[in-house]
């Protein structure tokens, strides 16, 4: 039997066993709270509470800051204690709202939830917008915009992203264990927006009891069905979902919509369940801690603003000072230099590493070997593009589809020279990108 | 807080594979090739296999050195190039002109064209040429068991009988590392379970071959002489270590089937109308000119281009 694919990919040591299986586990914070006012990508949240303030649990406290933007509410009670830099996952200073919490958790009176057959569609879409649901998966584009295309009725596959290809994270999978129903709920919302969709559960075959699970809670959704995907690095990358679930592929100027798809992973989709159906906003969301250096690793609900040290804490700590710790996957996540930064809506998960396997590597000469060409998802050739990349060639960089990278890194990880190719092609995207908008 | 984390790019993690575990692979799987040829033609081979090699390891050495680079030795690929060199001399050569080979290798073809990873040419086929046209007697005098005379190849061009079964094993007259087709093939397996080389190169180059000998070989579908120009001369070695060499084959997989069929058309072109038997060694070391314009025409199609927008 031929698994859902596509061409390319890597299979790293995929380390989820670490945490695969442990309960998520609830816990709260207690010291300040920390809002970094930009979580998602588009124009930062705009304040609407003042220092002194006394705010409530699901309180808006920062709202959208334009039509791609999305508002961020207070996850628990107390007063609001500054408006200041932060230092967010990415390492740079941002401007945030702190909130001192009281420990009540007092609560809003949420407007009471219609049923969903009752709400329009222009009403849904308010609500998800509302709640400040954002693409929870590490983009962080904000829902609302991704389900309003401009043609909606052309949109025919709604795909739920249950790949979790990054190594160490299992948030995603014990969510879609725990939260089925949730996560079934949230598809059956995002299909009410599109009459022509049918809704696709993309899920990697390494996860057996999540698809047993997904079957079930579907058997009675004819507009549903589960896709059985190979486990394969990067299976999860929106580009490559689309190609193994629909055989369309798109490229770097089209967006899934091009190709009549919307793909939603499922954490957003459980945010877009808890906002549309029980009314409230996007205040929490599943991390899990891990790596060799953790004490317990763990999968945990926490509270949008806590502190990272504290969730360290809460998974015993790190049992010897690690040398390397990262926010999101080990392939694409953020390594940060201190645990003092904020759980925010893209936070998937802090993963503790004792080694850090890139300082120990040493860069020798490419020898062409052709590994990186191999596992290349986007079929560009990145040894040669970082070449062009290190000497500043943007025109051949350009003319060599370096945009097509999608920055997934398997390159890096594969070369056997040690070449940080990923980083070279993704500094000249950056410049290239910069410079043709400016065009 | 002062915890000072390391930060780097992503990826965070990297594969345990490196360039020198990969030419570490690459001295193990031509060490069946080298046992054999120590052994069946005995110590002369063995002097020049080691000699050839150190030298061409201390030449990178003493290269780097006098430059000031940094030393690169550790990574094997100069005992690869010095390696392939030797075994692709005759056990009878004289003890100072592998060792010139290796020099000539290392220095000209590959470090003064920028070190590893910049040569244009296989260095150790470079050399291999390069003592053929200086010294054509003595890298053209082959001997088995104390008897002096052709090798099967030439025998075969001549219209002689060769016995196929001797060629397989490697009981004949050839260079160190070239007679035994089991001895190479052993090494060439464990290569492809590695993953270190795959069929695209080897596989199109034996299959092109194959094809054009027997068009223009003038003994049609004839099992006989097909196996016998397998198994004769270079090609085997050829097709499995030297064609299959990294930096001086193209990176793109449609590429490498080009040029595979290259391979294949060179070499039966030289072996058939050619002024010698053999054809490998100037089959490859063309066939690396013409990398550059492989890659041109064979640049993969990006994800999803061809799609609109």
């Amino acid at each position: 039997m031929g698994l859902l694919t596509f061409k390319g990919g890597i299979h790293p040591d995929d380390g989820k066993s670490l945490a695969k299986d442990q309960a998520i586990v609830s816990i709260l914070p207690k010291g300040d709270l920390i809002y970094p006012l930009s979580q998602h990508i588009g124009a930062p949240a705009k304040p609407v509470v003042q220092v002194g303030d006394q705010v409530l649990k699901g309180q808006m406290i920062a709202e959208a800051g334009g039509f791609v933007s999305a508002p961020i509410y207070a996850s628990v009670s107390g007063t609001v204690k500054a408006l200041e830099p932060h230092f967010n996952p990415t390492g740079s200073k941002v401007p945030c709202l702190v909130i001192e919490n009281d420990g009540e958790y007092q609560e809003t009176k949420y407007a009471q939830a219609k049923p969903l057959a009752e709400m329009t569609k222009e009403e849904v879409l308010n609500m998800i917008g509302e709640a400040g649901i954002v693409g929870m998966g590490g983009a962080g584009f904000p829902t609302r915009v991704k389900l309003s295309p401009k043609e909606p009725e052309k949109i025919d596959y709604i795909i739920a992203n249950c790949a979790e290809c990054e190594p160490y994270i299992t948030a995603d999978y014990r969510r879609m264990l725990e939260d089925t129903e949730k996560l079934v709920s949230g598809m059956r919302v995002v299909l009410s927006l599109f009459d022509n969709a049918k809704g696709i559960f993309g899920v990697e075959d390494n996860k057996k009891d999540c698809i047993e699970k997904l079957e079930e809670a579907i058997k009675d959704e004819p507009r549903m069905s589960v896709k059985i995907l190979q486990t394969k690095y990067p299976q999860g990358a929106e580009r490559q979902m689309i190609y193994a679930a629909t055989k369309r592929a798109i490229n770097s100027a089209m967006l899934p919509a091009d190709a009549g798809c919307v793909v939603d992973n499922v954490e957003t989709l459980i945010g877009i369940h808890t906002a549309v159906v029980e009314g409230k906003p996007l205040m929490e969301r599943v991390v899990t801690v891990s790596g060799d250096a953790v004490e317990k690793p763990g999968n945990f609900r926490v509270l949008l603003g806590m502190n990272q040290k504290e969730l360290v804490d809460a998974a015993g700590g790190f049992k010897t000072p690690p040398q390397k710790v990262i926010s999101g996957g080990p392939m694409m996540g953020f390594s940060m230099f201190t645990l003092d930064t904020p759980i925010t809506k893209t936070s998937s998960s802090i993963l503790g590493f004792l080694e850090d396997e890139v300082a120990k590597a040493q860069t020798t000469a490419c020898i062409n070997c052709g590994r990186c060409v191999e596992v290349c998802p986007s079929r560009i050739i990145p040894s040669r593009l970082a070449d062009y990349a290190e000497r500043h060639d943007e025109d051949t960089f350009v003319k060599q589809n370096g945009l097509e990278c999608v920055e997934c890194g398997s390159c890096s990880y594969v070369c056997p020279a040690k070449r940080p190719l990923k980083q070279s092609i993704g500094s000249m995207r950056k410049i290239a990108l910069a410079n043709k908008k400016k065009k | 807080m002062n915890e000072n984390y390391n930060i780097s790019s992503s990826p965070h993690i990297r594969d345990k594979v490196t360039s020198s575990n990969i030419m570490l692979f690459v001295v193990i799987a031509l060490l069946q090739a080298t046992i054999f040829g120590v052994f069946n033609f005995g110590m002369s081979a063995l002097i020049n296999v080691v000699l050839t090699t150190a030298t061409a390891v201390l030449a990178e050495y003493v290269y780097e050195k006098l430059m000031k680079k940094p030393v690169t030795i550790r990574d094997f690929s100069a005992v690869v190039t010095g390696l392939l060199l030797a075994l692709n001399l005759p056990p009878t050569l004289p003890y100072w002109m592998g060792p010139l080979g290796a020099v000539f290798a290392i220095i000209v073809v590959k470090q003064l064209f920028g070190g590893l990873g910049q040569n244009f040419m296989n260095p150790a086929l470079a050399a291999r040429c390069f003592l053929l046209i200086s010294f054509t007697g003595k890298m053209t005098y082959f001997v088995y068991d104390g008897v002096t005379g052709a090798t099967p190849l030439a025998e075969l061009k001549a219209g002689g009988v060769v016995n196929t079964m001797d060629m397989l094993i490697g009981n004949v007259r050839g260079t160190i590392g070239e007679t035994s087709v089991i001895a190479i093939m052993i090494g060439a397996i464990f290569l492809l379970l590695m993953g270190v080389i795959d069929l695209r190169i080897p596989g199109t180059y034996l299959v092109t071959f194959v094809i054009f000998i027997t068009i223009f070989g003038g003994h049609g579908i004839d099992a006989q002489y097909i196996t016998a120009h397998l198994c004769g001369g270079g090609i085997m070695l050829g097709a499995w270590f030297m064609a299959t060499d990294y930096v001086t084959s193209p990176i793109t997989k449609t590429g490498q089937i080009v040029y595979g069929i290259c391979l294949g058309v060179l070499t039966g072109l030289f072996r058939l109308f050619g002024g010698s038997a053999e054809g490998v060694s100037y089959a490859i070391i063309f066939s690396n000119l013409l990398v550059p314009l492989i890659e041109r025409i064979t640049l993969p199609k990006p994800f999803g281009k061809g799609g609109e927008k």
